[in-house]
């Protein structure tokens, strides 16, 4: 990004400043990753990590979660896992002689879906509702989510057999889709010499209180942004449209994702303007799972997203 | 029934719409009743009092009983409500009254409408230069008011400039139009029978008093510019009506039919150009004596030129004049008759003193010799304030008091001469005039109206003889001020304030008359003249056509022009631009400002440096909340920076 010292603009300390420090300790050689995965948190989205298994995208999640003093649940997606397997039961209490609601695991703050991809297109709406509706219906009665409540979704993109691969529209719901990959030469030799990072993640103290995630993120919802920005945006979203190598252009919901992580990197920036800086640190991980290239089936290349971004003159 | 308005008023626009009130009625009140423009001060401070303190405004019965009050006011004062004056009166009054109903964007929009009727209104009573420059003034605050109805909360300033920059977008329309729009000889639409009121000048009759009433005027009656050099002032006879007939006090026109004038000129002629300000009377007051007049101008039978109709604009005329000339040698026995008479048992001891006269000389050129002495003989005074006269005017005049004016001599020279059996009659007009230096055209205003007289002499014809020269010579050599007396209250334009005011005036005065020949002036003869000059045929479909064109190709350009401004940088985005070509270096079309601020940092460090505020000033410009200042340090910043080119 900009500068190594000093920045041109902001640079100012702000709450997660010390979170981001201490999640850099655990998981090491990812600040980007972990800059993008707290963005995202922020601007109050869910996440998607698409990687190989090892990577420390449980370490990332967990991490995350005993940073900000979230409730911490996860689950491991197989083909024969059923809705209510997520959601929660009632199962009859005889003592009482009444059913009582048991909350499956996505009561919780923070849910960690690992291989969503492997169960079935009905166990993957469930949560995908809940997450975009911020409540289940069960047994038809609404219950609402806890708040914050944010998911972090993995999938195995190598191991395609027997799985079930999430459609666009379920994609949609995910506000940024990040990969982790292998970590840096030096990185790595760290990690082999400090052993396992869960103990360390396990050791961390919340550095924030339940209630102040929310008032952050309202801080970051309510960011500057100047008319200028949003022609930048819609010039971006444009583009997309008018692209041959896309099969379809950007939605509105995607150009509205696209600004709400743009704030809350201008935020983490510790600005209190966004900008096309922050636009473009944003679009690759907002956009890419949104955009298809124009033969059908894959993701559009990094290469594609980074030609649109030099092409686009910011107005 | 009670309406809720949907579009209610905020205070900050009521102002506003008081100014443009204010501007579009404030010159009637040197038209109207004092009553009027006393009311409709009473109303204004009153809905000011109102808005200033926050009040609620008056009920619409007290509006009512206002509305009928102020009418029945207009009936009695005017007798009727339709008509220039009552008109214009109505629609003060209910100009004031709308004030205290100011509730909705609806009420709003009537002040701004009726504020632009009103401004045309004023062009009834006055189109000169202040008058143009007062009412483009208020077009301004009116249409200012109505640029406030539409954004109430913008400042002032920025107001004032929308309003102006939407008249001078409208400036080559009013000019095409202007120019192109076919000129209609005569007033447009009909005008009501009392437009032309209130016009000053001669009339056809001459009681003592009537022509110095009219000297108190500085009003300009006509403008001449003569082909060739100015003729001596002691020809500017500038020939009115002929007043024949003597009632013992009153001198009027004759009603006896005309016979056709045989003239003998007997000098060169002189050829002029007239600018004739309207008076509302038939005569066109052409130099003594005319002999070519304008189409559809003819004599009177008494040397007086007439008009076809009274003249009620402001008039070009070509005319030409012989001022030496003789007339009619040959009279009509009924017309020397006519010019003899006198009522009977009046002014007797005048009677005597001509009988005298006319016992003593052997011709009547010896009695003319006798008055004229009599009159430089005698202390006769000249002044403007004669003495009042009793039953047998003349009498006391040349007996008693010896104090008139030119009005005076000429009534009581032509009753001497009748009394002593010369046909005789008075001349009225104007004499002499004033050159201004500045653009070459003689003035001739009410304050040298005159009064003369003629006799008839066997083979000689009508001769003017001017008694008030016998008088004061000065009159007629050098003009009213030095005629009359040091310490005679004149008018304060006639005084002659020491030579830079004298200048001052000259100069303003022949503005107004380019005013007036160019701007005024520009009627379907000389629209003719343009047009064929700019080839086009002179016929009102081509101009129609050219019209057309002509507003299609303005409206064309101001589209043009505003969509340019439309798609050209915003002020920070051009000083951005400004920064890169004064470095040398170029931002790439996707690359960001800090990006593009790295890129430079790793290529020239030194420059950076100074590059980085320029880069934190734009970003603040474009994309921090809006700050009034931040356009002016990117700016500062961007003066700051070296001139280098980087090859």
């Amino acid at each position: 990004m900009s500068s190594k010292n000093t920045p041109i603009l902001g640079g100012r300390p702000h709450a997660f400043t010390p979170i981001l420090d201490a999640a850099n300790q655990v998981i090491l050689g990812k600040p980007a990753e972990v800059r993008l995965a707290a963005a995202c948190l922020l601007a109050g989205g869910h996440l998607l990590i698409e990687d190989l298994p090892g990577l420390g995208k449980t370490t990332l999640a967990h991490t995350l979660a005993r940073l900000l003093g979230l409730q911490f649940a996860r689950v491991q997606f197989t083909a024969d896992l059923l809705p209510a397997d997520i959601t929660g039961v009632s199962i009859f209490d005889r003592e009482h002689g009444s059913f009582r609601f048991i909350p499956g695991p996505v009561f919780s703050q923070l849910l960690l879906a690992d291989e969503i991809n492997r169960a079935t297109p009905k166990t993957q709406s469930a949560l995908l509702e809940a997450m975009e509706e911020g409540q289940v219906s069960i047994e038809g009665e609404t219950r609402a989510l806890p708040s914050p409540f944010f998911v972090i979704a993995t999938q195995n993109p190598a191991d395609q057999i027997g799985t079930f691969p999430l459609p666009e529209s379920q994609l949609d719901r995910f506000l940024m889709r990040i990969e982790l990959g292998y970590p840096g030469r030096d990185a790595e030799r760290a990690l082999l010499a400090a052993g396992s990072r869960r103990q360390a993640s396990d050791q961390l103290a919340s550095l924030l209180t339940p209630e102040q995630l929310p008032q952050l993120q309202a801080e970051v919802a309510a960011l500057h942004v100047s008319p200028a920005l949003i022609d930048y945006v819609q010039a971006l979203i444009e583009a997309t449209r008018n692209h041959a190598g896309f099969r379809h252009g950007l939605s509105p919901r995607a150009g509205l994702a696209l600004l709400s992580a743009a704030r809350a990197w201008a935020w983490l920036a510790g600005r209190d303007m966004v900008l096309p800086d922050d636009v473009q640190a944003v679009f690759a991980p907002v956009a890419r799972h949104r955009l298809h290239g124009a033969q059908g089936g894959t993701l559009a290349s990094r290469a594609e997203i980074d030609a649109l971004l030099a092409t686009v003159a910011i107005p | 029934m009670k309406r809720s308005q949907p579009d209610p008023l905020s205070r900050e626009q009521t102002p506003w719409l008081f100014a443009a009130a204010l501007v579009t009625t404030l010159p009637h009140t040197l038209q109207q009743p004092w009553w009027l423009s006393a009311l409709g001060g009473l109303l204004f401070a009153w809905a000011f009092l109102l808005w200033r303190e926050d009040r609620r405004l008056p009920g619409r019965w007290i509006l009512l009983a206002l509305v009928v009050a102020g009418i029945a006011a207009i009936l009695a004062d005017f007798r009727t409500l339709l008509g220039r004056e009552a008109g214009v009166a109505t629609l003060v009054l209910f100009m004031a009254m709308k004030l205290l109903e100011l509730r909705s964007r609806r009420d709003a929009t009537v002040i701004v409408m009726l504020g632009y009727f009103l401004l045309l209104t004023h062009y009834f009573h006055s189109q000169d230069i202040p008058t143009g420059l007062w009412l483009l003034f208020a077009l301004w605050v009116v249409t200012a008011a109505l640029v406030r109805l539409q954004a109430a909360t913008m400042p002032p300033r920025e107001n004032l400039f929308q309003a102006g920059s939407l008249l001078a977008q409208a400036l080559p329309f009013m000019l095409v139009l202007y120019l192109l729009f076919p000129r209609i000889n005569g007033p447009l639409w009909g005008l009501p029978a009392d437009a032309f009121t209130g016009q000053t000048g001669l009339s056809d009759s001459m009681a003592p008093g009537n022509i110095a009433n009219l000297v108190r005027s500085g009003e300009i009656a006509f403008r001449v510019r003569f082909d060739e050099a100015l003729p001596a002032r002691q020809q500017l006879y500038w020939r009115g009506p002929v007043l024949e007939s003597f009632d013992g006090r009153t001198w009027r026109q004759s009603t006896r039919p005309a016979n056709p004038e045989r003239i003998e000129e007997l000098g060169p002629r002189i050829a002029y150009e007239m600018t004739l300000e309207a008076h509302g009377q038939r005569w066109l007051l052409a130099l003594d004596a005319p002999v070519t007049l304008p189409a559809g101008a003819n004599l009177d039978g008494r040397l007086s030129a007439l008009a076809p109709r009274p003249v009620e604009k402001r008039q070009r005329l070509r005319l030409s004049s012989s001022p030496a000339y003789r007339l009619n040698t040959a009279e009509s026995p009924l017309s020397l008759s006519d010019n003899l008479r006198l009522p009977a048992n009046n002014n007797p001891q005048t009677r005597e003193l001509a009988r005298n006269w006319q016992a003593q000389a052997n011709d009547p050129a010896e009695v003319i010799a006798l008055a004229l002495r009599h009159f430089r003989e005698e202390p006769f005074h000249y002044t403007l304030q004669p003495p009042l006269l009793g039953r047998d005017g003349i009498d006391d005049f040349l007996f008693r008091t010896r104090r008139g004016f030119c009005e005076h001599y000429a009534a009581a020279f032509v009753v001497l001469m009748r009394n002593a059996g010369i046909p005789a009659r008075v001349v009225t007009g104007y004499q002499g005039g004033e050159l201004n230096p500045r653009d070459g055209y003689l003035v001739v205003r009410q304050s040298e109206a005159h009064a003369w007289a003629e006799v008839w002499l066997e083979q000689r014809g009508w001769i003017r003889v001017d008694p008030t020269a016998a008088v004061a010579p000065e009159r007629i050599e050098r003009g009213i001020v030095d005629a009359l007396p040091a310490g005679e209250p004149l008018p304060a334009f006639l005084l002659r304030h020491g030579d830079w005011l004298h200048d001052l005036r000259h100069r303003w005065e022949a503005l107004n008359n380019a005013w007036n020949q160019h701007i005024l002036g520009y009627d379907t003869q000389r629209q003719r003249d343009l047009l064929s000059r700019l080839g086009f045929a002179v016929d009102w479909r081509q101009l129609v056509i050219a019209l057309g064109l002509a507003c299609a190709l303005i409206l064309a350009l101001v589209t043009a022009w505003s969509l340019r401004q439309r798609i050209r940088p915003a002020p920070e985005i051009r000083l951005w631009h400004r920064a890169q070509r004064r470095i040398g270096i170029h931002c790439a079309p996707g690359e960001t400002p800090l990006a593009f601020a790295a890129r430079l940092r790793a290529a020239d460090p030194a420059l950076a440096a100074r590059f980085d505020p320029v880069v934190r000033h734009f970003m603040l410009a474009r994309y921090a909340p809006d700050n009034p200042n931040s356009l002016a340090a990117l700016a500062a910043a961007v003066k700051r920076l070296p001139r280098r080119r980087i090859a």
